[in-house]
């Protein structure tokens, strides 16, 4: 009935329609005629998009002009000749024939007293951890041959994230293959386009690139300074109550280092944590040298603090130095942290750590547990000898950035020894290896905006250097310099000299 | 078409794909209902939510990201991240899980599954507890201990380090070579040190996710080819040359094309020789990621440059892992001694990673010098390498003729299979391990969206045995499945390929082993100079000589 009607209603309109026509006047057929030819026009136009246009009818190049350009072309070579830094090749030529603990012996047969490489809880060659990594390799082998998704996940590995997740005191761990990429996969997996990221001006390359990769805003705030850190925030928080729909959609987030491996001091994770909460800002905290390292204070904020620490955004370590076969991993609530199961890049499609590895960490692990923090109070008085001596001892020779307690330190020449540079300090280096301590000069790619101003060494401690190592230390840190002072002196004195007859 | 581009992928029949979309409205519609559900408290919300301190946070990731998670992938979790308690050889041993709550959390029984492990990346079979390899990496560990520490710019080199990069350098026939701890790493943390703004970057489609990442960190201009496509590669190639940057004009300072050797989802062979004539041409750089074919492919394992019979230095970036093939982790950039010295000073990972850890790089030392017939048993290299080629053309060959879709390269030991519908992902991956086949499905994300396929990696450590078990599996599965949905007859070349011809292979490679079992332990001659499109077929007509010898020697036996 209803299909009727509607038919009956659509044969009305169309013959009305066509009877309008013929009674319409001449001059508003050709005025509809127009209009459609218009239209017509519009269709067949070229659209403007630029790709196109390039193309387009006017400028299109011929294939022989094409093929002319094509031959000018020059590109640059791939490896552009920039002078080799033949001191950094060199490093890579120096063999260790031993492994690189509390002493190291080189291919030329040397045993230095290594005071260059992170081994803080001296936990590298440590009988226990060994064997549990040796039968680990007979029970396993060596790789683990495949991403965790795709049975690259052993019962080691799971084992390994529970004792983390519960050494911290939160809900769980995710384990990363690589220390570098640990926290520069982390960072993109929750940071987008869009959202903001307050980091510190003195982070580690790493952190840096995780904030390239998330495409984020990144503002930076002065090292370690929370007032700093404050005003910006506070300003973010005048735009927000501006545009609070924007707000609403921007994630916002504090980057810092637990212990700058960059200049060897700590952060103020007090404050900044009562910050995370006034401003409602999730924290990264990248905690590369501080696991294990900073027990004393630390492991009292830490464990008696647990609440306030799983409260906490995110918590990242991509530990290299500790407990040595431990790659990186991180922590936090089942929230934040499982997300990055599927959306850590370094995750998910990196074969996972050797299970022989996981295996030796869960094993240094457990030694850090179970000697409650008696070798990470060791190391802390160690490092705060050394710092006083370095301090008293070689006052006007050698200048110390780092806290007291920290097991980083960087030195640098004094201005009255001669100028601090990196050829210098890696003479110095030298120097070193002759009276048998190995010291390094601390990296940097020359893209860091993390770097120091000035070159260092870069001091690492261990907690079982005897006394007479740092003796031996600060006896050969004092006469080089003390030489080198000489002879600063003595060309000031020509020059003194020389002065008055120029006159 | 010539040997060396036998390549299949068989467009997905209209029916299959009409239903595969169906499948997927279907989970969304359901989807969407069980989120209401859960949103109005009829249903209890089991996702791990924000906790109360934070909770008037910005959310860390918005509901509808995490649409798919909740109610596509939770479903299906228990075919991914599934725990094994053994080595990942030729059959491993599967913790079981249970779930309670449909997937959203597990509990482990404390029961096993023995399974065959077709999941693992174990190419040539160096996955394994003893012999050579694990005796040198349980040496290294005595000597060195796990860790260094350090990066290698500092003071974290130990000899074994540089002994491996010499043995990498020598195996892929470039002059010099640097390591790096993870495979991942390499490609993301290097590529940064060899371009930058004002170059261009030509990315095949199907890349890898450290390459996209890489390419990325650059900062230079990237541009996407369509998969394999040469036509289209030389297109965007003579683009970038004639129009330059876009807005500035200016012309790009280089560009690279970055490819890899075997694309770990597709199955399937970079066209490389083109790649180089078409690199040449225009001046351009090439950047050939090796992870899934060092080791695997070629008739020294020296991957596709060796497959090809191209040479090594025509190719500026010669890059791969220790993980697929050698059983360790990490991976290496091989080239010019340019390249490598520059790689020293300004690679990411050299100056800020720690070292490789000397075990994983003991084990992978031995089995470069396995390879090169230098340690372990005489001809024990060879061997493997013969038997992984001849596992991947007798596997192929037998799931072709069960009528299923596979992807990929003839030679390519990574065999995709097409499931396709969402719900067979999970029922495949099931099924076949109800059988004792433990197997990878892979679906969206990780590939487009109605095309889910199941991913077999072959390994010299498989048997003909286990391989033909596990084809009757396949072949029980994919009919219980209704999964043989190829249209076509199975490829000519799998005509000739049976166990017969398998053992008859297997048995010659072993016969040349016994006699000349000295000659092979010498260096293998070094590459030739001249690219070359095919294969000398007079090599290939020898050994089919050989091989038909065999099968009358086998018959007469019998």
């Amino acid at each position: 009935m209803l299909i009727f009607v509607a038919d009956a209603d659509v044969s009305w309109e169309f013959s009305d329609l066509i009877e309008a026509i013929y009674s319409a006047p001449t001059y508003h057929l050709v005025f509809e005629g127009c209009l459609i030819l218009f239209i017509v026009g519009l269709l067949f136009q070229h659209s403007f998009l630029p790709s196109k246009r390039r193309g387009g009818s006017g400028d299109r190049l011929s294939k022989a002009e094409e093929d002319q350009l094509i031959a000018e072309w020059q590109p640059e070579p791939l490896v552009s000749g920039d002078p080799a830094d033949e001191a950094l090749l060199a490093s890579y030529q120096r063999c260790a024939t031993s492994q690189v603990g509390r002493s190291v012996t080189y291919s030329d047969g040397r045993t230095l007293v290594n005071f260059a490489t992170g081994n803080f809880l001296d936990f590298i060659g440590e009988a226990r951890i060994r064997d549990r990594a040796l039968a680990s390799l007979r029970h396993y082998g060596v790789g683990s041959c495949g991403p965790r998704g795709f049975y690259g996940t052993m019962d080691v590995h799971l084992h390994l994230e529970e004792q983390l997740a519960k050494f911290y005191g939160c809900e769980e761990a995710v384990l990363y293959s690589y220390g570098f990429s640990t926290i520069a996969s982390a960072i993109p997996s929750y940071a987008k386009r869009h959202d903001i990221i307050f980091a510190d001006e003195r982070c580690c390359f790493a952190i840096q690139q995780g904030l390239e990769a998330s495409r984020s805003k990144i503002i930076r705030f002065a090292h370690n300074d929370t007032a700093h850190l404050e005003e910006l925030l506070q300003r973010q928080a005048e735009h927000d109550r501006r545009d609070p729909k924007k707000a609403r959609v921007t994630r916002k987030f504090i980057v810092v280092e637990g212990l700058y491996v960059n200049c060897g001091d700590i952060c103020p994770l007090g404050e900044l944590v009562k910050l995370k909460y006034k401003y409602k800002v999730r924290l990264f905290v990248e905690e590369s040298a501080s696991l294990g390292t900073l027990g004393a204070t630390r492991a009292r904020h830490l464990r008696g603090g647990r609440r306030q620490r799983a409260g906490r955004g995110s918590d990242s370590g991509w530990n290299r130095e500790c407990s040595g076969p431990l790659r990186g991993f991180v922590v936090g609530t089942k929230y934040v942290v499982d997300h990055q199961r599927l959306s850590g890049l370094g995750y998910c499609f990196s074969a996972s750590l050797p299970p022989m590895l996981a295996a030796a960490a869960s094993e240094a692990l457990t030694m850090v547990d179970e000697m409650r923090g008696e070798r990470t109070a060791r190391l802390k008085s160690v490092s705060d000898r050394l710092h006083q001596r370095l301090l008293a001892e070689l006052d006007n020779l050698w200048s110390v950035e780092g806290a007291p307690m920290s097991p980083i330190k960087h030195l640098r020449l004094h201005r009255c020894t001669g100028e601090n540079s990196l050829p210098a300090l890696e003479a110095a280096c030298a120097a070193a290896a002759d009276a048998g301590l190995l010291l390094t000069v601390a990296r940097y790619v020359a893209q860091d905006l993390g770097q120091p101003a000035q070159p260092s060494i870069r001091l690492s401690v261990n907690c079982n250097h005897s006394d007479s190592e740092i003796g031996s230390l600060l006896d050969f840190l004092k006469s080089y310099a003390t030489g080198l002072a000489k002879k600063c002196f003595q060309q000031l004195n020509i020059s003194r000299k020389v002065r008055p007859w120029i006159i | 078409m010539s040997v060396k581009h036998e390549e299949q992928f068989e467009p997905t029949p209209y029916v299959v794909a009409i239903i595969t979309y169906i499948g997927y409205v279907m989970l969304a519609v359901f989807g969407h209902m069980r989120d209401f559900l859960r949103n109005h408290g009829f249903e209890k919300n089991l996702i791990a939510t924000e906790p109360a301190r934070t909770k008037d946070f910005v959310p860390l990731y918005q509901n509808f990201e995490s649409f798919y998670t909740r109610n596509l992938y939770r479903r299906i979790r228990d075919c991914w991240n599934r725990p094994i308690r053994t080595c990942p050889g030729a059959e491993f041993e599967l913790i079981d899980r249970k779930s309670p709550d449909h997937g959203w959390s597990f509990e482990y029984p404390g029961t096993h599954t023995r399974a065959i492990n077709f999941g693992s990346y174990n190419y040539l079979g160096f996955a394994e507890t003893d012999g050579p390899c694990a005796d040198a990496a349980a040496a290294a560990t005595e000597t060195f201990g796990c860790g260094v520490g350090s990066p290698r710019a500092e003071a974290g080199n130990l000899d074994l380090h540089t002994r491996l990069e010499a043995t990498v350098a020598e195996f892929v026939g470039a002059e010099d070579a640097i390591i790096f701890p993870m495979g991942f790493a390499t490609n993301a943390l290097n590529m940064p040190a060899l371009i930058g703004k004002g170059c261009c970057v030509l990315s095949d489609e199907l890349n890898h996710s450290s390459l996209v990442l890489g390419a990325r960190l650059t900062g230079a201009k990237i541009k996407v080819f369509r998969h394999n496509d040469i036509a289209d590669v030389e297109a965007k190639l003579r683009d970038a040359i004639v129009y330059g940057q876009d807005r500035t004009r200016r012309p790009f300072k280089k560009i690279l094309i970055v490819v890899e050797g075997v694309y770990s989802m597709e199955g399937s062979v970079t066209r490389l020789p083109e790649l180089i004539a078409l690199k040449k041409k225009y001046k351009a750089y090439l950047y050939l990621d090796e992870a899934h074919s060092i080791g695997a492919m070629g008739p020294h394992g020296r991957g596709v440059v060796d497959y090809f019979g191209c040479d090594p230095r025509d190719v500026d970036v010669l890059m791969g892992t220790f993980t697929k093939s050698f059983g360790g982790a990490g991976g290496y950039i091989a080239g010019s001694q340019h390249l490598v010295a520059l790689l020293r000073q300004r690679s990411h990972s050299g100056l800020y990673g720690a070292s490789l850890p000397a075990p994983v790089a003991a084990q992978v030392v031995t089995a470069f010098q396995m390879l090169m017939g230098r340690a372990g048993p005489p001809g024990e290299g060879a061997r493997r390498l013969k038997q992984l080629e001849v596992n991947t053309q007798y596997f192929r060959a037998s799931l072709h003729r069960l009528g299923v879709i596979v992807y990929g390269h003839r030679t390519s030991p990574v065999v995709p299979v097409m499931i396709f519908m969402p719900g067979k992902i999970a029922a495949f991956g099931r099924e076949t391990l109800k059988r004792g086949l433990g197997t990878v499905v892979v679906g969206y994300p990780a590939t487009p969206i109605i095309e889910s396929r199941a991913r077999f990696c072959l390994s010299a450590a498989h048997s003909l045995d286990i391989i033909d078990r596990s084809v009757q599996i396949i072949d029980e599965v994919t009919s219980l499945l209704l999964m043989k949905y190829s249209r076509r007859p199975p490829p000519a070349w799998t005509a000739g390929i049976t166990r017969e011809w398998a053992e008859a292979q297997l048995k010659l490679v072993d016969q040349q082993r016994r006699p000349h079992g000295a000659a092979n332990g010498g260096p293998v001659p070094r590459r030739p100079v001249e690219c070359r499109g095919d294969p000398p077929d007079k090599v290939a007509d020898e050994n089919d000589a050989a091989v038909k010898d065999n099968l009358a020697a086998v018959a007469a036996a019998s």
